[in-house]
């Protein structure tokens, strides 16, 4: 047992800051650090100099042009992604889609599609939840009829993220009837130019647009665009979101929320003192980072059997997702709280990069604080998506204790 | 970086595990705790036959050059087998500390004899006013003509009963509350003027209260620099909180394994229990705290050796406060979903969650240890 990085990963860990540092263009990692509002050109932007450094896609094998880098390292260059103020990549095409297609999809989908992925010439998103199919996905009602060399795909896919910007969804439809609902489900992958598509804007609570309805009527949908076999799709769509959730654990993404909520706890005064002098603030502080110190070690610890015995994620992945919702809930929470009255102020304005502040607003009001309450409003929804903890409970009770 | 134990660790695992099966099920144990020792002699001397006493020591003592790691795989089957004998006492606490400071005669005195199985200390640091802090030490040390003479009081030394020795710290200079100013010092168990009044433990282990009068003792008593003593023994204490982690994480693993047999097994409206949801999201719980304390227990074991007191001391509460807390909702779920069989004292669960309980109150509860990691964040002024 040993928790310390040998000289080759704190080469890696160098080569991937010094890259960062020389590569990552101020504007982004600025919007990154104050908590502007960042694009799809930002995101696209940073995935081309990634690809064109050959690290387009960190968690793929080489022989589909990823890193082939291990658990460990992957690990590092999430870190220091994060403490950069790095931009995260699209997880829909690079971890949801990508290994369902490298594992189930055939050459030609392989061929045409991963490219496009690493060269951020596609941008995807996910069509999974519907209205009336939320933690019981497999009711899910969109269905898709086979006519000659299409499906006719036809109804509404809702909670969907980022898909005002998609070239591309990926779907759960269903294309039988007959058995347990769980067997008539299909993978289909869908072109968003497609006649018949409309994309209608859901407005979070913190005011922001990050998720669509997306409405489907009578989409015609070429049969190759089948991932797999018809009917198979909910064996693709488990294998899909055991990948999701291993990416929830968010380790890299807490460490810099919780160094940020210590610079908060630093700057913001309470009795003429920093807030971080006091002891009950800090001793929340000490909680959630202690919960950290242990995430990263279990996430590290998972993903590191996973990979030894060469087998596929499994529901373990469950722990990582119920902790590391929580664990980044709980930071943002605490750093709206570390604002106090400062938490109030709502100046939407002030997430656009040419916000030069607000008169009426003193010097108190620090320039990381507009972001950070809808922060921790946008934030209550990591618990829900992806499966809730409520169904990842049900998962480790069924699928690790056998209850 | 490696997250698993090594071939020779878990051989030494495989060891214990049968020796628990063979020689220490729950009904020696209940035997072991109630005799007047309150352990299993004869098991002190096969864990010396296996070089469990001789773990953590160098080589040239007869040691076998163990790591905190070897130590944590030792403490967690302790915890499986709700083990009582003297070994964090011992071997981690007192014998890692005669192995850091004690001159090279003392060390060649004391050692080879633990190592063997024939001498057991104890390590008297804390007193009552104190709680659990260890710089709080009222108990007075003068010198005279290079002896030594110690009078106050010592308060729940852990396997007290049966120490042969006790590692006193005493204050030779400063006040109480000053970190500089404790001394270390090897004392008999039958000094004249020490009193010692031993009791069971909530844990069916013994403890003891130690009363000095006057207590006499030589030079080569003293252990390291005069006054200079604290670091030492917050080493040794960081050490042997290490250990009570591995053990506590020994326990939450048995008392989920029990715990989940139960919900299998129990029937209650014609169904086992466990396929009732309320029941079982308490049983995940369960199972994310086990993972989470182990990661927690694997911090602290790594860091246990180390010479950076700050590094170490920072890692090893909070690993003592998140298995403070960790063990206290296992043990608590464990209790309650055994529903009435939870609260016997016929179950092994019951005794599992006291000795969980008492590792939380023994050298630091998690508050303690919260507020101690909780300081470390405090930016440097």
């Amino acid at each position: 047992m040993d928790l310390k990085y040998n000289s080759e990963e704190q080469k890696f860990r160098a080569e991937v800051r010094a890259f960062f540092d020389a590569e990552l263009p101020t504007d982004i990692r600025t919007k990154l650090q104050l908590g502007k509002r960042i694009s799809k050109d930002d995101m696209v932007r940073w995935q081309k100099i990634l690809f064109r450094r050959g690290w387009g896609a960190p968690n793929w094998p080489k022989s589909f042009g990823g890193t082939g880098w291990d658990i460990v390292q992957q690990h590092i260059f999430e870190e220091e992604r994060a403490d950069a103020c790095a931009p995260g990549q699209n997880p829909f095409s690079l971890k949801m889609l990508a290994p369902v297609m490298q594992t189930f999809g055939n050459a030609a989908q392989q061929e045409y599609f991963l490219p496009r992925i690493l060269s951020g010439e596609d941008w995807w998103c996910q069509g999974y939840s519907e209205p009336g199919s939320g933690s019981d996905l497999a009711s899910l009602r969109t269905s898709a009829v086979r006519q000659g060399d299409h499906y006719i795909v036809s109804g509404q896919k809702t909670w969907n993220t980022l898909g005002q910007y998609a070239d591309w969804i990926f779907c759960l439809v269903r294309t039988s009837t007959e058995g347990r609902q769980q067997q008539g489900i299909s993978f289909l992958l869908i072109d968003m130019k497609s006649p018949g598509i409309t994309v209608r804007p859901i407005i979070m609570l913190d005011g922001e647009h990050e998720i669509n309805d997306i409405f489907f009527d009578n989409v015609k949908v070429p049969v190759q665009n089948l991932i797999g076999e018809e009917n198979k799709g909910w064996t693709y769509a488990k294998f899909l979101l055991t990948h999701e959730r291993s990416g929830n654990a968010g380790v890299g993404i807490c460490k810099r929320a919780l160094k940020k909520l210590k610079e908060i706890a630093a700057e913001q005064m309470s009795n003429g003192r920093p807030l971080i002098e006091d002891s009950r603030f800090r001793d929340r502080i000490a909680q959630v980072e202690m919960e950290l110190m242990a995430l990263e070690i279990t996430n590290l610890r998972v993903l590191s059997a996973t990979a030894k015995e060469q087998r596929a994620l499994g529901p373990e992945v469950s722990v990582l997702k119920i902790k590391g919702s929580e664990i980044i809930q709980q930071l943002a929470e605490l750093k709206m709280h570390a604002l106090g009255h400062d938490a109030l102020p709502y100046v939407r304005e002030a997430l656009d990069m040419d916000w030069v502040g607000n008169p009426l607003l003193g010097a108190h009001y620090r320039s990381y604080a507009p972001p950070i309450s809808g922060q921790y409003f946008n934030q209550r929804k990591t618990t829900i998506y992806a499966g809730s903890t409520e169904i990842q409970k049900n998962i480790i009770s069924q699928m690790i204790l056998g209850l | 970086m490696e997250f698993n134990y090594s071939e020779e660790q878990l051989a030494l695992q495989d060891t214990l595990q049968r020796f628990i099966s063979r020689d220490y099920d729950f009904g020696k144990r209940r035997r072991f705790s109630a005799s007047p020792l309150g352990y299993s002699a004869e098991a002190w001397n096969q864990y010396a036959e296996l070089g469990l006493l001789a773990l953590p020591f160098p080589e040239e003592y007869g040691g076998l050059g163990g790591t905190g790691v070897d130590v944590m795989v030792v403490m967690e089957q302790f915890g499986q087998g709700l083990l009582l004998e003297p070994f964090l006492s011992t071997v981690v606490a007192c014998g890692g500390l005669v192995r850091d400071a004690a001159s090279d005669a003392l060390k060649q005195k004391l050692l080879p004899q633990i190592a063997a199985g024939k001498l057991k200390l104890s390590l008297a640091a804390y007193e009552a006013a104190g709680r659990y802090d260890l710089s709080y030490v009222a108990t007075a040390a003068s010198e005279s003509g290079g002896n030594w003479r110690l009078s106050g009081r010592k308060t729940v030394v852990l396997d007290g009963a049966s120490a042969d020795y006790f590692l006193v710290s005493a204050r030779s200079s400063g006040k109480v509350g000053d970190r500089d100013g404790i001394s270390l010092f090897l004392v008999p168990h039958d000094a004249t003027g020490l009193t010692i009044a031993a009791y069971p433990t909530q844990s069916g282990a013994r403890a003891a209260d130690l009363l000095l009068e006057d207590v006499a003792v030589g030079g080569e008593a003293l252990i390291g620099e005069p006054g200079r003593a604290l670091s030492l023994i917050e080493r040794a204490v960081d050490r042997a909180v290490a250990a009570l982690c591995a053990e506590a994480v020994g326990i939450i693993n048995a008392l989920n394994q029990a715990t989940l047999n139960y919900l299998k097994t129990r029937k209650q409206f014609g169904v086992a229990i466990g396929t009732f949801q309320a029941l079982k999201h308490k049983m995940a719980d369960m199972l994310i705290a086990a993972e989470q304390a182990r990661s927690m227990a694997i911090i602290a074991a790594v860091h246990a050796d180390s010479n950076d007191a700050a590094d170490r001391h920072r890692a090893v509460s909070a690993a003592k406060a998140y298995i403070g807390q960790a063990g206290r909702l296992v043990g608590q779920h464990a209790v309650q979903l055994h529903g009435g069989m939870g609260v016997v004292d016929e179950l092994i669960v019951s005794h599992y969650f006291k000795r969980l309980t008492m590792i939380d109150l023994s050298l630091g509860d998690a508050d303690y240890h919260l507020a101690s990691f909780s300081d470390t964040l405090r930016p440097a002024s």
